[in-house]
């Protein structure tokens, strides 16, 4: 397989399209997801009221970003946490590994974050000989088998029950089974070990409260409490759009998040922690170091339209309902975003070059809008940024890697249509004349897969009717017809 | 009243019985009818496709023949090109005059269904079908014009015929424009979930309110050499049989 980035999107979806398995994963992803989202959220009284209060709870921290920030940041410390500033992801990087070093730590355990997958810690953790170890059960296997996660929420999900018993008997060594008591038995005795070993623990954040300065994370297996309990350090990474105002607005994100992730009305766990251990005898780590990292997120606030790609709270309801995540999965996308939400934050972090398909990966069908929680319109953002890659210009985007490559065959074709088209006149001979040419494509009242030169002469035709029929046009328009008195009153 | 007629360039070229089906049940509801020969697309594949000073060209167009000649309304047998007129306004978020005539033209235009079950009140167009039929949701009219009820009452209001709800009515056909051709592959893979589900409802005819998923769905279908035909909501209307 060649190497899957955004940039080859189209063969990254044609080798998913063939991969039987893969398929099979699949299937059960909307109905298994979308219906237990669909039977949790009818446990809520006030569904869209909850979805509007969250949206305008959002919307307020990012109109005063800054504020929140550095309100997150003085009462972190203030409970005895420690405030790093990441620019970027090499420098929020540099930084975890600069903590790691300075306490001389070799045993790094990891539990579930975006944050960290975004800027790809873990290699730049083992570039420099750590071995960070994955905790929660999907990213741990995505881990042994080396490959990237393809959900936001379930990491693993690609995978079948079978291929992860084989991967297991090769990397853990116990027999192969398809038990699935046994399968996580085995995950469990490992990772306790590293648990116990482990000097520092990364996690990421859901929440940043600023008026305590707390953080919150969600979590089902447990895993991410021991990674931020057990170890005498724990560095949480968190972008900067995390920061929510108060404490009470609590209660609205913790109605939404699993409802809208993975149908729960609550995570197994939720983990407050704010700041350090007070006395010698409290449990916990000694220290609390918060990276703070922009890594392209105030470039995203800067515009009106993607500034709203930041009220994302990275639930992954919009993966599991939309129907080209659910056909090709997420390593497709070429990104640790996949899905629509993917195809809006992945080419604004990455830059829209490399990423420039993504935004047209969606049948604008807005099922992500109907599902977010946070109500961000997935839609408008996909067309601005479309709008973005054939006009060459890169508000609010990343313009880095150079202009995107453009399009002077659909240029000139868009161009044609909308000059012509404007003009009844030409609108009318253009008709005619297409009537006239499918003479030659149209058999028994349809036009067929078309082949040969004119697949050549007229590519978007021959991706139409290579699985399709296309109907013929009609002997005269509506128009024709009525012009010619088939419609007035009484016939 | 008076209903300007949009057709929709779908409609005028490839099923004009669509645009009669729509006249003459506007008709029998009451409607005078009118039709302006100059309008030709509303600009959705540029819009969508990211030209927008392509679309800008023919949304301004659109928006001053429709505001000519004095109609109460503007219907069309779309809910996708319906859609459009209403985001119009985004085109001219700097002209603010372009946006008021925008917002003041998508007041007043309506998709067919909905103008018949909400502005006109009329269930029951006296229209009569035999043998089962399903629905299609649309996903413009479903999701950005709000339309759920609307078609479902009218196709229950229709004599003869027996409405069956997909198990996947609301899901994408995978039609998406140029989606359809820019990734065929995924588009086909999407649209195969709807036939299957078409075939296994047993039904003599798909009905929908898009002449784009009709193609989408219809073109699959013969290609399959099915026995299920496609209709526009529009042509169920106006069957007397």
């Amino acid at each position: 397989m060649h190497q899957q980035t955004s940039e080859t999107f189209d063969q990254n979806a044609r080798e998913a399209l063939a991969d039987v398995q893969l398929r099979g994963a699949l299937r059960n992803l909307a109905t298994t997801f979308g219906g237990r989202r669909k039977e949790a959220i009818a446990t809520v009284e006030d569904w869209e009221g909850l979805r509007d209060r969250a949206r305008a709870a959002k919307d307020e921290t990012l109109a005063h970003l800054d504020k929140y920030l550095e309100q997150f940041a003085d009462n972190a410390e203030r409970a005895g946490a420690q405030i790093h500033w990441g620019r970027d992801g090499a420098e929020a990087c540099r930084i975890v590994l600069e903590l790691i070093r300075a306490r001389g730590a070799s045993k790094v355990v990891k539990s579930k974050s975006m944050a960290t997958e975004e800027i790809h810690l873990n290699h730049a953790l083992e570039a420099e000989g750590l071995a960070p170890v994955e905790t929660d059960l999907g990213e741990w296997i995505i881990q042994l088998a080396h490959e990237t996660p393809s959900h936001i929420v379930v990491p693993a999900i690609h995978k079948s029950k079978r291929q992860i018993a084989e991967l297991f008997a090769e990397k853990v060594g116990i027999e192969p089974t398809d038990d699935v008591a046994v399968l996580t038995g085995a995950a469990r005795r490992i990772l306790r070990r590293q648990f116990a070993e482990a000097e520092v623990g990364i996690s990421g954040v859901n929440f940043g409260v600023a008026e305590t300065g707390t953080i919150l994370i969600l979590e089902n297996e447990g895993n991410a409490r021991l990674t931020t309990s057990l170890p005498r350090t724990h560095i949480a990474v968190m972008g900067i759009e995390k920061v929510i105002p108060r404490f009470t607005d609590l209660d609205v994100f913790l109605k939404l998040l699993p409802r809208s992730g993975t149908g729960q009305r609550l995570t197994a766990y939720q983990s407050l922690i704010t700041g350090t251990k007070r006395r010698p005898e409290d449990e916990g780590p000694e220290e609390l170091h918060i990276v703070l990292m922009d890594n392209g997120r105030s470039r995203m606030l800067s515009h009106p339209v993607t500034r709203q790609s930041l009220a994302c709270i990275r639930c992954g309801a919009c993966l599991n309902a939309c129907p080209v995540y659910q056909q090709v999965g997420g390593h497709a996308y070429g990104s640790v975003y996949p899905g629509p939400i993917g195809a809006v934050i992945t080419p604004q972090l990455s830059g829209l070059k490399p990423a420039a398909q993504l935004p047209y990966a969606s049948s604008l069908c807005g099922a992500c809008r109907e599902v977010c929680p946070v109500k961000i319109d997935i839609p408008e953002l996909l067309l601005h940024l479309r709008a973005e890659v054939t006009e060459g210009t890169a508000a609010g985007t990343a313009a880095q890697h150079g202009p995107v490559k453009q399009r002077p065959l659909e240029r000139f074709a868009f161009g044609l249509y909308a000059r012509a088209w404007s003009s009844p006149t030409l609108y009318l001979l253009g008709a005619r004349v297409a009537r006239l040419l499918q003479g030659v494509v149209v058999r028994k009242g349809r036009i067929g897969k078309v082949g040969g030169l004119l697949a050549k002469l007229a590519p978007p035709l021959a991706a139409w009717t290579e699985w399709r029929d296309a109907p013929p046009l009609a002997p005269r328009t509506f128009r024709e017809q009525w012009r010619d008195g088939q419609y007035r009153e009484g016939n | 009243m008076r209903v300007s007629l949009f057709i929709t360039c779908l409609v005028d070229q490839l099923w004009p019985s669509v645009g009669a089906s729509a006249v003459e049940v506007l008709r029998r509801a009451g409607c005078e009818v009118v039709f302006d020969e100059r309008q030709t697309c509303c600009g959705q594949p540029a819009f969508n496709t990211g030209y927008r000073n392509e679309a800008r060209r023919l949304a301004r167009r659109f928006i001053e023949i429709f505001e000519e000649g004095g109609a109460d309304y503007v219907v069309s047998p779309s809910g996708s090109c319906t859609a459009m007129a209403h985001h119009f306004h985004e085109l001219f978020a700097e002209d603010e005059r372009w946006r008021r005539r925008a917002e003041a033209l998508a007041a007043r235009t309506y998709e067919f269904g909905a103008f018949l079950v909400n502005v006109l009140k009329v269930e029951d167009v006296g229209a009569s079908f035999k043998g089962r039929v399903t629905w299609h949701d649309a996903c413009h009219g479903l999701r950005d014009l709000g339309l759920r009820e609307e078609p479902r009452r009218l196709i229950r209001g229709v004599r003869g015929a027996e409405f069956v709800e997909l198990p996947n009515a609301d899901a994408c056909c995978g039609f998406g424009g140029t989606f359809s051709v820019k990734y065929p592959e995924i588009s086909v893979a999407i649209l195969d979930n709807k036939i299957d589900a078409i075939e296994k409802a047993g039904v003599r005819a798909v009905v929908s309110g898009d002449a784009s998923c009709l193609m989408q769905i219809g073109g699959r279908l013969t290609r399959n050499n099915s026995q299920v035909r496609t209709m526009h909501l529009a042509e169920l209307l106006a069957s007397r049989e």
